[in-house]
């Protein structure tokens, strides 16, 4: 569980995070949702260590970051998973060096086990016959997967994933989504998801924090959305036609 | 302005400290310096040759071509060129090259590092980036005196051939003229230059890498900007030390 209190955060005399607080909880999806601006990603590197806020704490299963000591921050980073925006694959590295790269740097494991446990991950993923690709010969949905791979390999306790559906095609954003929703309840950790899209929230928002102007506007579950008479939230989630009537049929049952 | 600049160079100082901190496992440092032996030191060896070559020759030429007075010995052409490769031509001509090819190099690369989030990654997994970025260059490039070692070499043997098959001097006279008033410790000197300029080569294109803000047009710009940093530095350095060590 990872439990934000009152977390504020400034650039250049402009504040934008203005005291969040929240719990994301263990075994579930947790969506980050909000306009461009609304602080979403300050939050989300916030969590990730590399922003440090002014104001307020985040404490990782009672573990305050700003309270560890350097040595404690490296080992709790140790804890963490990450899915970048673009991937963020090395790209000098094949998949399977991609994905067996904290096994490498953190972990006494022989090539054998190394080779098994990238193995197993990435037939996880589906991605059993890409491992002497290089990120630049396979596609975007498969750069996310093996961006995926890579960030459960070392048994993670959090998850966190920065857009993981941009610039990928709606099918392929199923799959994405899926397999984050069935590797944080197979795996049982605390999954943070930043993102914008509204096919994600309805998927998989088992939690949702929507932001607004740097505030917390709402929060609640994907079934939660839809009998919400929180204007902020239905103004964002309802802008499409499509959303208005998919209310609309959900509310007259 | 000046406040940037002192910021900047205080920046440069604290990445050094950094750069030694919570170092990478031995296991997978030894393969990346390996690896930029490979790409700074082993890939810097044609160009330096050839550079070092014609411009060896080229001294020797234009030596011999000024050399219109009956009364001066043949064999200082042989002098000159040694003079001239030795103190500056491979130490800090070639170091300014390799500002330029190395230097951009390192820059470009861990520069898209930085735009394509890999160092966040390296950082969000527990791993000191600078440490295992700009570790292995450091080490890789204290093998930098070697290539200048060739480079002497190799400048003095062009200075030879052009002097001897170009028609303007003996081979005896201008091994002659490599052997006159030799003082060892202008080796020395040539070499603990370039040990400094390796330092600086390894460094300063890394913190403009690994600190640039932006995309990839930007990447091109820090390039640029490194280039030329790294230029300045070196030559800078190169008055220092010369007014330090041979006066």
């Amino acid at each position: 569980m990872i439990e934000v209190k009152n977390v504020e955060k400034s650039f250049g005399g402009t504040k934008v995070l203005k005291g969040v607080s929240t719990v994301f909880e263990t075994g579930k999806t947790n969506l980050i949702i909000g306009q461009s601006g609304s602080g979403k990603t300050v939050l989300l590197k916030s969590l990730l260590g590399i922003h440090t806020p002014e104001v307020g704490t985040i404490s990782f299963d009672g573990r305050i970051y700003s309270d560890l000591t350097p040595d404690e921050k490296r080992e709790l980073r140790t804890e963490i998973g990450m899915v970048f925006q673009g991937s963020a694959l090395f790209d000098s590295m094949t998949v399977a060096e991609n994905v067996g790269f904290p096994l490498k740097m953190f972990t006494n494991n022989s090539k054998s086990e190394t080779k098994d446990r990238v193995d197993f991950v990435l037939k996880r993923v589906n991605l059993i016959d890409a491992h002497h690709k290089l990120p630049s010969e396979i596609s975007g949905g498969m750069q996310k997967r093996v961006a995926i791979a890579r960030a459960i390999v070392n048994n993670p306790k959090y998850l966190f994933c920065d857009e993981p559906n941009s610039g990928l095609d709606p099918n392929t954003s199923i799959l994405i989504d899926n397999l984050i929703k069935e590797i944080t309840e197979e795996y049982n950790i605390t999954t943070v998801i930043n993102s914008h899209d509204m096919n994600s929230v309805m998927e998989i928002g088992e939690n949702i924090l929507f932001l607004k102007n740097g505030l917390k506007a709402w929060q609640g579950t994907k079934e939660e959305i839809f009998r919400t008479d929180n204007e902020a939230i239905v103004e964002f989630v309802y802008s499409s036609n499509l959303f208005k009537k998919v209310r609309e049929a959900y509310l007259k049952g | 302005m000046l406040i940037r600049y002192l910021s900047q160079i205080g920046k440069y100082f604290l990445m050094w400290k950094e750069i030694f901190n919570k170092p990478t496992k031995w296991s997978v440092m030894k393969g990346l310096i390996f690896k930029e032996i490979d790409d700074l030191i082993i890939g810097s060896l044609g160009i330096v040759a050839f550079i070092s070559f014609f411009v060896g020759g080229v001294v020797a030429i234009q030596t011999a071509l000024n050399l219109t007075n009956p009364l001066i010995p043949k064999y200082l052409i042989g002098y000159a060129t040694r003079q001239s490769i030795i103190l500056e031509f491979a130490p800090t001509f070639i170091s300014i090259i390799m500002a330029g090819k190395v230097g951009s190099f390192i820059t470009s690369s861990i520069g898209t590092m930085r735009v394509t989030e890999q160092i966040d990654a390296l950082e969000v997994m527990g791993v000191n980036s600078l440490n295992y970025l700009v570790f292995p260059k450091l080490i890789a490039l204290l093998l930098y005196p070697f290539v200048i070692g060739i480079s002497m070499f190799l400048g003095i043997f062009g200075g030879f051939i052009a002097s001897v098959y170009g028609g303007f001097g003996n081979s005896s006279d201008f091994i002659d003229g490599l052997q006159i008033d030799f003082i060892p410790f202008h080796i020395t000197y040539a070499f603990i230059k370039t040990l400094i300029f390796a330092l600086l080569l390894a460094t300063i294109p890394s913190f403009h890498g690994y600190f640039m803000k932006g995309g990839a047009l930007e990447v091109g710009k820090a390039s640029t900007v490194s280039f030329v940093w790294t230029s300045v530095t070196i030559i800078l350095m190169n008055y220092i030390l010369t007014q330090l060590l041979l006066t």
